[in-house]
């Protein structure tokens, strides 16, 4: 069997079969989709990386208001530029895990309260200068600062100071927190000479990139930079990432061969894509989830019999197949799934409508139910309204479905209707997605989940050191957001990117698109 | 006594201006009513209202709005269109270079269609009711039936996909060498022209058509004249005025309507940059583009007012 998959896999790296297919035929031998990834992991590893040439992207998520200040970034064209020009102190690995960037090692007290990181040495920005302890503090302390606008700024509120203490830097927290490693592995996080207190926006990192066009919205390009501090990555001599917002655009560019990596395939159009020759579709699972969130706290929606009947009357298969065309996977009412660490299988639940209708009529409801939904809430939300009004239906439910400009949606219609459709990128850590969405006091509890027990459940995990105990807590809390939660989780989206002919290198890795954002760093020109 | 050319002229841009002004104000007004506070879409979700008060004091959001006008219109008559929002940016920088792209794509645009189709309209008119003229009609009403991008992406799917004779995506930068360039725009050039083409070449046409009834293209005719020389020297001029009004309109909307096409071929023109900005809720960049579309369509009006009273001297001489 392994001679067979091996095969397979260098043949998935030649391009003569597709990922997809790929793990199909890996299932079919009986080798786990966690196996078959690895596998299909190291065989990548074995090629020879080829350096040179100019290695293009094309991505959706540029505007021309975007900015090279990491604190004001919030679409994919900056961040992901920042990933090639730019490092945080801990990079997160394709598995999830936190690796040493910026710094070398780390370790906390036995509280979980104090964390020293010690700082690499011989480092250089690309101005000349070499990194030190100091630069790291004064970047902390301008994404903690009460009047920064950073984006970073609710992961270092529980931050209480930042000193540099020789080669280290000590962190100060307020409250226990064990996963501090991963919070700084966040884009904004970027370590900038003195901070970027003098000029934010100047575009001097450490990564294996030097900024040389910056046109917001347009195009942007970097440069090797000749004194890198490691060898694993940046192989292109240069690199171009091209904005191209329109999704055919997008893809004739890439069958055209003016770039060699996009992102955001539409699943509408994957399968006809992929046929393309030179063409390989890159998807992996990840942490973004579509939801259908309710207000626990508003009329109809503060009744659990009614929030339970809306749940089971969700078809996640039918939507899987239907919206996601097959790349993802079903939810099950809780922003967690595997690629979670710490993740604890809980019951599944299933579309059953009888059940649906039992709740419905014990909740005491009449009448329609009223949901909002747009366009832009994610890719293909208004057809996914109209399946789940048809599968509402089959269990007596009424759902009257009210179409929303997608200009305002967020503004007017998510986080303020009670009843609507949106998406969740997801998070690196559960703590992470708890505390964004689903902690009481979050800005962004857009289901209204008002619950102590679950609130003093996220503190007791963070300030817990042993990961069976944190898994265990976090085990609790996904059952009773299942239980009682506003959300309705139909479906985990794939990340889809696609790579053309030229591109060597690529590595599942679900973090973020774009190979966890490092693709123009880790990938490279076929010789 | 008829008024001489140069008073008229004045005339007319005077009248412009004034009406660049009266524009600037519904400009103003307009994205004074948007729904939303400024402040409260910079800052987002997170702002607290000591921020929010310290932003609406350096914007000037407190002092009333016909100030804030006058503030705003000083700013432009002295070359300060105010900065971005959301970049923080220099609007007058950050646009120029848009401007210029859209300036460029707009003119060869402009320099294939507009002779383009004058001439073909004058064919159409030789050889009127034919089946050359019925072929021209039927060409140009066709490709300006179908929707813009579908027109783009039929040019993107044949030329740049499948025969890979032009680039898809025409993305142009500063230092671009001349003939990149002008590979880059072949295709959003040609989708243009294949869109305003119908208008000029039927307004021509129907604007000849109409002299050719007239008693000294008769005389012409009886003096033996060949039809081709009949157009060019006597209907031509005299339906000139039309004919450059509706090429102006065209010029107008190679320039201000062409969002669509640059969406599609991801041309960073001026209409992206319009839509980026609207999306982010920065009016000072929205109102200095709807300023500066404005004035272009106004130019252009005036420009085909004086041609077509120099070219008419009927026009000079009101009754």
């Amino acid at each position: 069997m392994s001679k067979e998959l091996e095969y397979l896999s260098r043949r998935v790296l030649t391009g003569g079969l597709n990922r997809r297919d790929f793990l199909g035929r890996a299932a079919a031998l009986g080798a786990s989709a966690a196996f078959a990834n690895s596998l299909l992991g190291s065989a990548a590893q074995a090629q020879t990386p080829n350096k040179g040439g100019i290695l293009r992207a094309g991505m959706q998520g540029g505007a021309a208001t975007d900015s090279l200040d990491p604190a004001t970034w919030a679409s994919q064209v900056p961040y992901f530029f920042g990933r090639q020009w730019g490092e945080q102190l801990v990079q997160l690995s394709a598995d999830g895990k936190v690796n040493p960037a910026l710094a070398t090692e780390w370790g906390a007290s036995d509280d979980a309260k104090v964390w020293t990181f010690k700082i690499r040495k011989g480092v250089q920005f690309h101005n000349g200068k070499e990194m030190t302890p100091a630069d790291v503090v004064a970047t902390m302390e301008r994404h903690s600062d009460a009047n920064s606008k950073s984006g970073a700024l609710g992961i270092m509120g529980g931050i209480a100071n930042v000193k540099a203490d020789g080669d280290t830097v000590v962190f100060t927290l307020t409250e226990a927190n064990a996963d501090l490693p991963y919070l700084l592995d966040d884009y904004h996080l970027m370590i900038q000479p003195n901070g970027g207190k003098d000029k934010p926006d100047e575009g001097i990192g450490t990564g294996p990139y030097k900024v040389t066009v910056n046109e917001p919205g347009v195009r942007l390009g970097g440069e090797k930079f000749a004194n890198y501090w490691r060898d694993d990555r940046g192989f292109a001599d240069q690199i171009e990432i091209v904005v191209i917002n329109d999704a055919t655009a997008r893809t004739s560019a890439l069958q055209g061969g003016q770039v060699d990596i996009i992102n955001r395939v539409e699943p509408k159009i994957v399968n006809l894509i992929k046929r393309v020759p030179g063409v390989t579709i890159q998807n992996v699972a990840g942490r973004g989830h579509y939801v259908f969130i309710a207000h626990c706290n508003t009329a109809p929606f503060d009744n659990n019999d009614l929030r339970l009947a809306l749940k089971y009357a969700m078809n996640r298969e039918e939507m899987v197949k239907t919206i996601l065309q097959g790349y993802g996977s079903i939810g099950n009412d809780t922003p967690i799934n595997k690629a979670y660490p710490l993740f604890s299988e809980i019951p599944q639940r299933a579309y059953d409508p009888d059940k649906a209708a039992f709740h419905f009529k014990k909740s005491g409801h009449d009448g329609p139910v009223l949901l909002r939904t747009s366009d832009v809430a994610f890719p293909g939300a208004v057809d996914a309204t109209q399946l789940y009004q048809q599968s509402c239906q089959a269990a007596g439910i009424p759902i009257e479905v009210k179409r929303e400009p997608g200009d305002g949606y967020w503004s007017e219609v998510w986080n303020k209707q009670p009843f609507s459709t949106s998406y969740w990128g997801g998070r690196p850590t559960q703590d992470q997605m708890f505390a964004t969405a689903y902690y009481s006091k979050a800005d962004w509890n857009d289901t209204r989940f008002f619950d102590e027990k679950f609130d003093k459940m996220l503190f007791q995990a963070r300030s817990e050191l042993d990961p069976a105990k944190r898994t265990a807590i976090y085990r609790d809390m996904n059952v009773l957001l299942n239980e009682t939660g506003g959300v309705i989780v139909p479906m985990f989206n794939d990340f889809i990117d696609a790579t053309g002919p030229k591109v060597e290198g690529w590595v599942p890795d679900g973090n973020q698109e774009m190979m966890g954002g490092y693709a123009l760093s880790k990938c490279w020109l076929k010789a | 006594m008829g008024t001489s050319i140069p008073v008229l002229i004045v005339k007319r841009v005077g009248l412009g201006l004034l009406l660049l002004l009266a524009v600037s104000i519904l400009i103003f007004a307009g994205t004074q009513i948007l729904p939303g506070d400024v402040a409260q879409s910079i800052l987002g979700q997170s702002a607290t209202p000591q921020a929010l008060a310290n932003l609406r004091a350096e914007l000037g959001l407190n002092d009333p709005a016909w100030l804030r006008y006058l503030h705003w219109l000083g700013g432009i008559l002295t070359g300060d269109l105010g900065t971005a929002l959301t970049s923080r940016q220099d609007i007058a920088s950050s646009l120029w270079p848009r401007l210029k792209n859209t300036l460029f794509l707009a003119f060869w645009a402009a320099a294939i269609s507009v002779p383009l189709a004058i001439a073909l309209g004058l064919i159409a008119v030789r050889y009127r009711n034919g089946f050359v003229d019925k072929a021209i009609s039927a060409f140009a009403l066709a490709s300006t039936s179908f929707p813009e991008f579908f027109v783009g992406y039929l040019l993107v799917f044949f030329f740049a996909v499948k025969w890979q004779f032009f680039p898809g995506i025409s993305t142009v930068y500063d230092g671009m060498p001349f003939l990149a360039r002008m590979q880059a725009i072949a295709l959003p050039a040609t989708a243009l022209t294949l869109v305003v083409l119908a208008h000029m070449m039927r307004m021509t046409r129907a604007a000849i058509l109409n002299v050719m009834q007239s008693a000294y293209i008769e005389t012409a005719e009886l003096k033996g004249l060949r039809p081709i020389e009949i157009i060019r020297r006597h209907a031509f001029p005299n339906a000139v005025a039309p004919i450059v009004n509706v090429v102006m309109l065209n010029l107008a909307y190679l320039v201000v309507g062409v969002v669509v096409i640059e969406v599609i071929f991801v041309y960073p023109g001026m209409g992206q940059y319009l839509v980026d900005h609207v999306a982010k809720r920065d009016v000072p960049v929205v109102q200095a583009v709807g300023l500066i579309f404005a004035a272009v369509y106004i130019g252009m009006n005036i420009i085909a007012d004086i041609v077509a009273i120099v070219a008419n001297p009927r026009l000079r001489h009101p009754k």
